[in-house]
């Protein structure tokens, strides 16, 4: 059994900072992370990159870049790091500590936490086009992942589809590294300047973010790039995996060679540890996916757990951090660590730089509206891809009588495979939703149970509570 | 599928794939590895048998379930590629281990 | 406005879902009122067993009562077929219960013999057998098994598929589900019953309670007293696996999918149906005792939910005497009694003389004084 002020799980920009800032207050603190080494998803593999291929810091850019001072100061804050290690379960009893049971090598080690800190982070929503669980079809963030850590590109000719900024960035870093694009099929609908106006003037507080973006795009119309604009209908198809893509553009159909058919539309917080304490959710109609609801210190319905970072809604690396931060001088306050004038200095200077980092989603979210193709599926495509249960299926549920996604998950299966739902929670939902004529709010979300990733019988049975 | 970016300080990593014998880079996961070594498919599904391979590589999708070392369904984007290590496709449903004599007497 | 039917059925659970059915089947307009996608759902949390053996012991009746249904059930799974249900994968193959280690097989073996003696019981076919002839059944027990008391009466569903099933053809024979309707409040109405529920207003003649643990305070209303409390059981359910278990065990069955799902774990823990990290590494720890082999196979899912238990945990059957026509149904055996839910008491509920049939299941049982 370990015991610590605080529990931070995930050792993305949310969850370093956080560490940083309650070891500086002198908090003892335990940092959980399934990776093997710290950087999240934004920074992965950031260290070995910094001492060991210098090259890729300059086709990933300078915001990439930057996670290696942020993870110097992580390793040098004296916080107890678990890397490689997979938190299952969070209880939080109304009274006393939070248990936190954490798969490592084998065995179950139980942690007895005052605090905890929910730090991990976004994913990127599933797209479940029709051809979807093809080889060959992936996120853009997974082969920005492979491309960072392992410096694998997909082989020509390949396919980005989507909408946002991330597909932006990616197209950029691309073209950076040399690696050829055959297309880019951009997903978002006409207008997105003129939807985006209304939001302008707020999102000129974040003024450094829309300079970046604007160079992206700068970057993409400058590559020669053929973009494909306001695409619909895109299907990904072959036998064993993928080999064309088709869409309309323009009114016009079109069908394109793909060895790799790469895909975007967004990121949502990764609901699984948030749902599983029961924490209250909202559904955010302008990002189209649940928040837990947080207080301005970052605290969740469930008092003493907190989340910072993208989790608790969309803002990005720089936002995430000085979430971390917020959240972290907070709990420091509550323990009495920090001095309060002092502290709140430091809390009101971090709130400022989050909000400037907010102030462009508003402009965002209104030029990349996400999808609402996903609520309106029907027929055969996949929706949960573990059990291979069709968008008809759950419209038949639905029909059946299925009020929610619960009973929905018990009638068909869907999301009980080994994803547990994260494939398939939101397009259920969403499809219920329109089904039932309800909002997604009146439907929910799968009830999610531990442990929140699959542990082997031999992990469970070793509860390690006495060392 | 995939080609690597020229990278002179990679320290080469010897494996197996179904018993064949390949080449990844230190720091890779299997997955990657995998997706590096050209193998279009690393699973097949339980339910209807057709084959996938990874999609969110973040370690959320569950596609990169694979065999390491005889135990079955490991997330391959989360595990890192280790001299010597036996990989095998994920088919289907994993049965029992292949040694039942010696595992029931333990 | 009030919607009325013939009867309501407060609960859309098993057991609630088997009376409607069976009493659409009948013919009777039905009104299912249920709560919303996230109750309690003992019906989600169970472990799918139609089981016979050792069932009984103190009460013959139940025993009697539970072979009826085992011996109903096949008919009642072809008949919701014919009426738009699903397969619910029924196996009537027999079920074995594992002893590990000697003082679990004599405790065992003599359970079988104190339940021999009791007339009516009939535990005839339940018998012990040898670890080698259990082995013969489940290759993979480990060496610390020792035997196990087996029946060739048990048996085991999909519980999932069974509740969909239900809903599904007592749809199909007219009966009405309302979700999200809570009942709040049930008051005699001239010849029948006015339910209030979140979902609005509902009228029948006839009042069927079937929900679960809530009919402790949903069957005051009605002046019954049903003293059932939450008996909070966990369970583990493994990924797909291809067959290892071709026997059913009463703590261990593969389905269909492939799943392995563990259970049979007992506790008292209010209404809380948090997990107990304790109870989950006991569970696994005799898994592993039970079965070494399966160390490695991955658990995806876990949950506690809470059975409805009486005192002595048999069923609790009621017409009220006080308000004719409202009837409170609870058990803790939603899917083995199914069949007999939905084919026998259901018919009663209409017909008359429910209190004669069911005398033994009364809750006047746990009433009159233990010297009486």
């Amino acid at each position: 059994m370990t015991r610590t002020d605080l529990a931070i799980i995930g050792a993305g920009p949310a969850g370093m900072s956080a560490a940083s800032t309650a070891r500086e207050a002198g908090l003892s603190v335990l940092l959980i992370d399934e990776q093997p080494e710290p950087g999240g998803q934004i920074w992965r593999a950031i260290e070995r990159n910094a001492s060991t291929r210098p090259e890729a810091l300059a086709f990933l850019g300078p915001d990439y870049a930057d996670g290696a001072a942020r993870a110097d100061r992580f390793r040098a804050s004296g916080a107890n790091y678990w890397p490689s290690s997979m938190v299952w379960h969070l209880d939080c009893p109304e009274e006393g500590d939070k248990t936190l049971l954490v798969a490592w090598d084998g065995v179950t080690r139980q942690v007895q936490a005052r605090t905890v800190l929910i730090a991990t982070g976004a994913m990127e929503r599933p797209v479940p086009v029709p051809g979807w669980t093809l080889p060959g079809v992936m996120t853009i963030g997974a082969a920005q992942t492979v491309l960072k850590s392992s410096g694998l590109y997909p082989e020509a000719p390949l396919v980005l589809a989507g909408s946002g900024p991330l597909l932006l960035l990616f197209a950029a870093q691309c073209h950076a590294a040399g690696i050829p694009v055959a297309a880019v099929l951009d997903t978002t609908p006409s207008g997105a300047m003129l939807r985006g106006l209304p939001y302008l003037p707020k999102a000129l507080f974040g003024w450094r973010s829309l300079l970046k973006g604007r160079r992206l795009m700068r970057v993409l119309a400058q590559s020669g790039i053929p973009v494909y604009r306001q695409v619909e209908g895109l299907e990904a198809l072959g036998a064993e995996r993928v080999e064309h893509v088709r869409f309309r553009s323009g009114g016009k159909a079109v069908k394109l060679e793909a060895t790799t058919l790469l895909l975007h539309e967004g990121v949502v917080p990764n609901p699984q540890l948030t749902r599983l304490i029961g924490c209250e959710h909202r559904w955010d109609r302008a990002q189209r996916c649940f928040h837990p609801v947080l207080s301005d210190r970052g605290e969740t319905s469930v008092p003493g757990v907190f989340v910072a970072g993208d989790g608790g809604g969309i803002g990005g690396a720089i936002a995430a951090e000085n979430a971390g931060r917020i959240a972290a001088l907070e709990i420091a306050e509550d323990f009495g660590a920090v001095n309060r004038p002092s502290g709140d200095i430091e809390i009101v200077k971090a709130r400022d730089n989050r909000r400037a980092q907010m102030a462009v989603r508003p402009l965002l979210d209104a030029m990349y509206p996400p999808p609402a193709w996903i609520g309106k599926l029907d027929g055969d495509v996949p929706v949960c891809r573990c059990e291979e249960v069709s968008a008809r299926a759950v419209r038949g549920a639905a029909a059946d009588g299925a009020p929610g996604p619960n009973q929905a998950k018990a009638f068909l299966r869907a999301g009980m495979g080994p994803c547990q739902g994260r494939m398939c929670g939101l397009t259920v939902t969403e499809i219920l939703a329109d089904a039932h004529g309800k909002e997604p709010d009146a439907i929910g979300y799968y009830r999610i149970r531990p442990p929140i990733k699959p542990v082997t019988v031999g992990e469970l049975a070793a509860l390690d509570g006495a060392d | 599928m995939f080609r690597r970016l020229p990278d002179p300080r990679a320290r080469p990593v010897h494996f197996t794939f179904e018993g064949e014998a390949l080449t990844a880079h230190s720091g890779d996961s299997v997955a990657a590895a995998l997706l590096g070594a050209g193998i279009g498919h690393s699973r097949t599904t339980p339910k209807s048998g057709t084959a996938r391979a990874p999609y969110c590589m973040m370690g959320v999708c569950f596609e990169c379930l694979i065999e390491i070392d005889g135990v079955p369904n490991r997330q391959g984007c989360l595990v890192e590629v280790r001299d010597g290590m036996a990989v095998r496709r994920q088919q289907g449903a994993p049965g029992l281990p292949e040694d039942l004599a010696g595992e029931g007497g333990q | 406005m009030a919607r009325s039917s013939d009867v309501i059925v407060v609960g859309g659970g098993l057991v609630g879902a088997a009376v409607a059915y069976g009493l659409a089947r009948e013919g009777a307009s039905v009104t299912i009122l249920d709560e919303g996608d996230v109750a309690f759902r003992a019906s989600r949390g169970n472990f799918g067993l139609v089981w016979v053996q050792g069932k009984g012991d103190g009460l013959p009746d139940y025993a009697d009562w539970t072979r009826r249904s085992k011996d109903l059930y096949q008919g009642f799974a072809d008949g919701m077929l014919e009426h738009n249900g699903c397969d619910i994968e029924l196996k009537q193959e027999g079920g074995l219960s594992l002893c590990l280690g000697e003082d679990d097989y004599s405790e065992t073996e003599a359970s079988i013999h104190r339940m021999h003696n009791q007339p009516g019981v009939g535990e005839n076919d339940r018998r012990m057998i040898g670890a080698d002839d259990v082995r013969e059944m489940v290759p993979i027990i480990g060496p610390e098994v020792s035997g196990a008391s087996y029946s060739p009466h048990d048996g085991h569903v999909n519980p999932l598929y069974l509740l969909r099933s239900l809903h599904a053809a007592a749809q199909q024979l007219g009966a009405r589900y309302v979700s999200g309707a809570k009942t709040l409040s049930i008051a005699k109405d001239g010849d029948g019953f006015r339910t209030e529920t979140e979902a609005g207003i509902f009228r029948s003649g006839k009042l069927v309670i079937a929900a679960g643990i809530a009919n402790k305070w949903l069957a005051p209303m009605v002046g019954l007293d049903i003293p059932v409390r939450p008996d909070r059981g966990h369970i583990l359910i493994t990924e797909r696996m291809q067959p290892v278990l071709p026997t059913l065990l009463v703590n261990a069955r593969q389905t269909a999918d492939g799943t392995i799902n563990f259970g049979n774990s007992h506790e008292e823990a209010g209404y809380d149906t948090s997990i107990n990290p304790a109870k989950l590494a006991e569970i696994a720890g005799s898994i592993v005792r039970y079965f070494p082999i399966l160390k490695n196979v991955r658990v995806v899912r876990t949950w506690s939910a809470l059975r409805v238990m009486a005192p002595d945990g048999f069923p609790i059957y009621r017409e009220s005497e006080t308000a004719p026509g409202a009837f409170s149904i609870s058990c803790h055996s939603g899917v083995t009694l199914a069949a007999a839910h939905a084919l026998d008491l259901a018919p009663s509920i209409l017909n008359g003389g429910f209190n004669d049939r069911f005398a033994a299941f009364s809750p006047e049982r746990f009433h009159v004084s233990p010297a009486a």
